[in-house]
């Protein structure tokens, strides 16, 4: 499977590629409530019908904390592409989730 | 009326306390560390945080039947349990038994954004999940300020630490944090803020080049604790913790008494040796045999069938006993039965304190009867005068309540057993034997003096002391005119006394035979004069006898003469009647 590191230089991959996201909650904090607002928004701004988000919450599965080495909650964790990406807070910032996905916003370029 | 209360009632709430099962550290803590609470360890770099923890952990599961969870921010767990293996603990095989958990957290700052507000939920979830898993009692987070350099956000960190605390507190585990030390402060990020219960500070100094690990408890709340610094040595079998200051003047006293293997030394200290128990120390001049005096006595206490420990600070095993053979001590039927064991070490290899803690756990180990140190004075090499006296006075009272024997053996700079530098250590101990050279007619001899012995009648005499190739001996030295004679004056006068005595022998021989020969003499003196008086007396009773016949005779004749006469009166007149 071919490495995606910008799916910008190479927009025809962008089409077999799925973004797999994964956010890790603890409970319906409203941390983590703002964090999948937020999420969701800049998805389906950049990444629209290339994603999919997996809401993890550790009070329910606490052993799924160990294999992506969360530590802090919110986490958001971007599977694939690789290499795996962690972005803690409740990304209130979005250029600095899109620079940390490393997604190059939509709009600018087109 | 409130302070009665306030004595009365601490005795209930006691501190509960959980046993590390490190060595030594449960005496100075008194029961280790509290219970259900959170410890700060801190230290330098290498300064033996990490095994210290591990320990803690291992012990609580293999001991104490607490499981733990070891919560690792820097090494991962394969890492960690190689690291310890080589102390003999099998963290695997406890973690299969579900007694042991190790967690790795990484955290990769390259590999994390951070935007907006979080908190460190996840964190707390991986820990309870991990301790719930193993119904873990203890805890150990190494080193939690890794946290500080993967996140950014300092305040929500210090938040989050001060509430991780708190949850380990109502979490009722006895948890250990291990810090790394600061500028100025116990830890880089003042965990001391935090972890208020229990703060134990490992440090590892270098004094002449040499290095001795320490440890302090800064604090415990709710607990007497030692203040001191205590030494500590990692080795084979993990930390010890040497809890000796804490020694009193208590010793058990014993009454028996144990021969020095020198038949005549033990003749000098009231002919049983010194008492079982006590110390002896033998100083001298480089070459004066105070090894020997060691090994004779280390020999001895094999020969009865017990154990001897042998500290050698200056040669090597084998070299004792090869030079041992010298003086017909064979030292290594010991060594093979197992009676006798030999420490060989430099000075140098490590701190005074150090010194002690090794001397200290070998002598846990191998539970000897006898003790020799050759020589002790090796050590102030690596101490100050007062440091070596702090130690001896320690292991002194150590040996002391242990009932072990000591020999020491100590090196003087002069002859003089006076102004020597280890006067110290000679009003420690018990029996104190000097061995002075004597330098006389050309060659050098050694005398023997016993310049103390508490409680035994001792010999107040110079003896000479001769190494022999079939071991050791004292001789009376000769007190003349000339004054103390040792060595070859004292045989050449051994031998002049001896010429005298025959050449007197000699004269009464003479003597003798002269008497006799003038006895025989005069004997047959007194025989001639004998046999003179016989025959005088002969010719005497002769003459005698001649005269007494011729009187026979001319009486006899004279009567036949006088009848004759009176029968011729009577024919002429008639009788007279």
């Amino acid at each position: 499977m071919p490495v995606i590191q910008n799916p910008k230089n190479n927009p025809s991959m962008s089409n077999q590629e799925t973004w797999q996201l994964r956010l890790y909650v603890a409970g319906e904090t409203l941390k983590s409530a703002t964090a999948l607002r937020n999420l969701r928004q800049y998805c389906e701004t950049h990444l629209k019908g290339l994603y999919t988000i997996e809401v993890i919450d550790l009070l329910v599965q606490p052993q799924l904390a160990e294999g992506d080495q969360i530590l802090a909650i919110p986490t958001l964790v971007r599977k694939v592409p690789e290499p795996i990406r962690k972005i803690i807070g409740d990304l209130s910032n979005e250029e600095k989730v899109l620079v940390g996905l490393n997604i190059v916003p939509l709009l600018k370029n087109t | 009326m409130a302070v009665k209360t306030k004595i009365t009632q601490p005795k209930p709430k006691a501190l509960q306390k959980s046993l590390t099962g490190v060595s030594g550290f449960d005496e100075i803590t008194f029961g280790g560390l509290p219970a259900g609470r959170p410890s700060l360890i801190c230290g330098e770099a290498g300064s033996g945080k990490t095994l210290f923890a591990m320990e803690f952990l291992v012990h609580g599961a293999m001991e104490f039947n607490e499981p733990g969870v070891f919560v690792a921010f820097e090494e991962k767990a394969n890492e960690l349990a190689i690291n310890v293996s080589s102390l003999g603990f099998d963290v695997n095989k406890l973690v299969a038994q579900n007694k042991l958990r190790i967690d790795y957290i990484h955290i990769d700052r390259s590999e994390i954004e951070e935007t907006g507000e979080y908190d460190l939920e996840g964190l707390f979830i991986r820990l309870g999940h991990a301790i719930d898993s193993i119904g873990a009692k203890r805890v150990v987070l190494d080193t939690i300020e890794n946290l500080f350099s993967g996140l950014d956000n300092k305040a929500i960190l210090r938040a989050e630490l001060r509430r991780l605390f708190q949850w380990l507190k109502e979490k009722k585990v006895t948890a250990l944090i291990t810090g790394e030390k600061g500028e100025g402060t116990l830890t880089r990020e003042g965990l001391e803020e935090y972890v208020s219960d229990c703060v134990i500070v490992l440090d590892h100094r270098v004094a002449n080049q040499i290095s001795t690990r320490r440890l302090r408890i800064i604090k415990y709340r709710g607990s007497v604790h030692g203040t001191n610094e205590y030494p500590f040595l990692i080795d084979n079998d993990g930390i010890s913790v040497l809890p000796v200051t804490s020694l009193k003047l208590q010793g058990k006293v014993l009454t028996d008494r144990v021969g020095t293997g020198i038949v005549t030394l033990d003749a000098m200290l009231g002919g049983k040796g010194i008492y079982r128990g006590s110390s002896m120390l033998v100083t001298g001049t480089a070459g004066t045999g105070k090894t020997s005096i060691a090994t004779s006595f280390a020999n001895e206490t094999c020969k009865k069938n017990e154990r001897c420990l042998y500290f050698a600070f200056e040669e090597s095993a084998d070299q004792v006993v090869r030079n041992m053979l010298s003086i017909g001590l064979d030292l290594n039927k010991h060594i093979k039965k197992g009676l006798l064991l030999f420490h060989a070490a430099r000075p140098t290899m490590y701190g005074l304190e150090m010194h002690l803690v090794q001397i200290t756990k070998l002598i846990r180990e191998f539970k000897p009867q006898t003790v020799v140190i050759d020589p002790i004075t090796n050590l102030v090499t690596v101490g100050s005068q007062t440091e070596v006296q702090s130690i001896l006075n320690r292991l002194l009272d150590y040996l002391q309540v242990s009932g072990i024997t000591a020999v020491f053996t100590g090196l003087t700079p002069t002859g003089n057993a006076g102004d020597q530098n280890d006067e110290t250590v000679a009003s420690l101990v018990d029996t104190w034997i000097h061995v002075k050279d004597i330098e006389m007619n050309g060659e050098r001899n050694r005398g023997l003096y016993i310049m103390k012995s508490r409680g035994i009648k001792h010999s107040n005499q110079v003896r000479e002391f001769i190494i022999t190739d079939n071991g050791l001996v004292l001789q009376d030295v000769y007190l003349g005119a000339e004054g103390v004679l040792t060595g070859s004056a004292r045989e050449a006068h051994k031998l002049q006394l001896e010429a005298e005595r025959q050449m007197q022998q000699e004269t009464i021989g003479k003597n003798e035979r002269e008497l006799k020969r003038k006895e025989k003499e005069l004997e047959l003196k007194i025989q001639a004069l004998k046999a003179e008086f016989e025959t005088l007396k002969d010719n005497l009773t002769a003459t005698y006898n001649d005269e007494a016949s011729r009187k026979k005779i001319s009486d006899s004749k004279n009567q036949d003469l006088l009848r004759y006469r009176s029968e011729t009166v009577a024919g002429n007149s008639k009788p007279k009647k």
